[in-house]
């Protein structure tokens, strides 16, 4: 069996917003254009006092399909409050092949962490 | 040649990370056997939990109660629910919705073959969700843990829904197994004819499954089908007994060295069989599906045009 892969860029739709109008690109692969309903991502507030989190995707003709589809997809058994839903075109993520340079400064600034500092055990409240 | 280094150094730096316990998101980078392979499970995955909403929905309409109506419902919604978290898991691989209907509907890509049985009494229904379920949720718990993050992700949403299903259905054969003759004779026919096409839900055996030593090495999969099998068996053998029913296996039997259940002789000619198309229902459900997608083509053109045209309106007057 073959699968026809076209790409690998998921989470990175908006670096192939032009490709509607051409039809060619190097775009993330997951809706096809013609033939699928744009594709979403859902995020979830699951209850009042958290942050929304993402949940999946979901395709929808538009925004308000998109909000019912979520309910009836991500939310059946009192998962969540509050749904925001946004078109996965317009995502734009870091790249992982970038995650060295990205995060590693970090890692040799441990002085930034609360147990860098040598402070006697006496010391209390703090 | 240096395209190939490359290769071999970011499949080591990926073995590397599987190895490690790290989970593989969609834009790390991965074999594109690993891809494959993800793509081909997760859509046949998905492509299993919808066709099998047809043998069930076949009896919502005739549902013993509005109780057993209301849950069958809600089962078969799920089951909808978990081939989309399935398909979506699947799009971030990089292959469309539309391309992996397209396979479904062609024949190219496979579903689980249990589906291509009938569901002849309302008996099947609590038989399809001890066993059948059952089965599944033996397969599914490991992959919460499977190494593609979607997937793994997919597959938590999905046991923890499962579990109603296995007990709505064991439910409905313990009410069976305390009715009247008749019941009782209607719940040990369903258990005898859905017993070995859920024993045979695992896959080929080991020695006849090329790709399990990939699937592990990749850890997609945490444990064989043979191994998944024999603890199918080993808690069915017992749970059988609260029903007092039982399965229709005479080699079926407690062996006190191993520790698990010998069971007799898997039918694999059935099993091939059914796999290659010949199942008593397969063609019913594939005419089923795509009976189902042509004739919603024209809501979901409708939808799209609906959108569109909301959208030129809102531009005009913004402009």
């Amino acid at each position: 069996m073959k699968y026809y892969i076209k790409n690998q860029l998921y989470g990175d739709f908006g670096d192939r917003e032009g490709v509607k109008s051409s039809g060619t690109g190097m775009g993330g692969g997951f809706e096809d254009l013609t033939r699928d309903w744009p594709l979403w991502e859902v995020f979830i507030r699951s209850k009042q006092g958290l942050d929304h989190k993402h949940v999946g995707s979901l395709h929808a003709a538009d925004a308000q399909m998109a909000i019912e589809n979520a309910r009836d997809v991500y939310t059946r058994r009192q998962e969540g409050v509050s749904i925001w839903v946004v078109e996965s075109k317009y995502i734009h993520a870091s790249n992982p092949d970038d995650a060295e340079s990205l995060y590693d400064p970090a890692n040799d600034k441990v002085y930034r962490h609360p147990t860098f500092y040598d402070l006697p055990d006496e010391l209390k409240h703090m | 040649m240096e395209t190939t280094q490359m290769n071999q150094s970011q499949e080591q730096y990926f073995q590397g990370k599987i190895d490690e316990e790290i989970r593989i998101e969609p834009r790390d980078w991965m074999p594109e056997k690993y891809r494959q392979t993800l793509v081909r499970q997760i859509s046949q995955h998905a492509h299993s939990e919808i066709v099998g909403m047809l043998p069930e929905g076949n009896w919502i309409t005739r549902a013993p109660s509005l109780r057993r109506k209301a849950t069958l419902i809600a089962k078969v919604q799920d089951e909808a629910g978990h081939g989309l978290y399935l398909y979506s898991a699947a799009e971030t691989l990089g292959t469309s919705r539309a391309e992996m209907i397209d396979q479904l509907h062609s024949g190219k890509a496979k579903y689980s073959s249990i589906f291509n049985y009938p569901t002849l009494s309302w008996a099947d229904i609590g038989a399809i969700g001890w066993l059948v379920d059952g089965a599944a949720i033996m397969n599914q718990v490991p992959l919460t843990r499977t190494s593609y993050g979607p997937y793994a992700r997919a597959m938590v949403r999905v046991c923890k829904e499962e579990s109603f299903h296995q007990r709505q259905g064991f439910e409905i054969l313990l009410t069976l197994s305390r009715g009247t003759e008749a019941q009782r004779a209607m719940c040990q026919d369903a258990i005898n004819r859905w017993w070995w096409p859920s024993v045979m839900m695992f896959g080929p055996s080991d020695d006849a499954s090329p790709h399990t030593a990939q699937s592990m090495k990749w850890k997609i999969k945490r444990f064989t089908n043979d191994e998944l099998r024999q603890k199918f068996v080993d808690v069915c053998a017992e749970q059988v007994k609260m029903l007092g029913m039982s399965l229709p296996d005479d080699n079926l039997k407690w062996n006190e060295e191993k520790g698990h259940y010998d069971f007799g002789t898997i039918d694999w000619q059935e099993f091939w069989n059914v796999v290659s198309g010949n199942g008593p229902c397969n063609r019913e459900r594939l005419a089923a599906r795509i009976k189902a997608h042509e004739e919603g083509a024209w809501v979901r053109d409708a939808a799209m045009a609906y959108a569109e045209k909301q959208r030129m309106k809102t531009e005009r007057s913004v402009a």
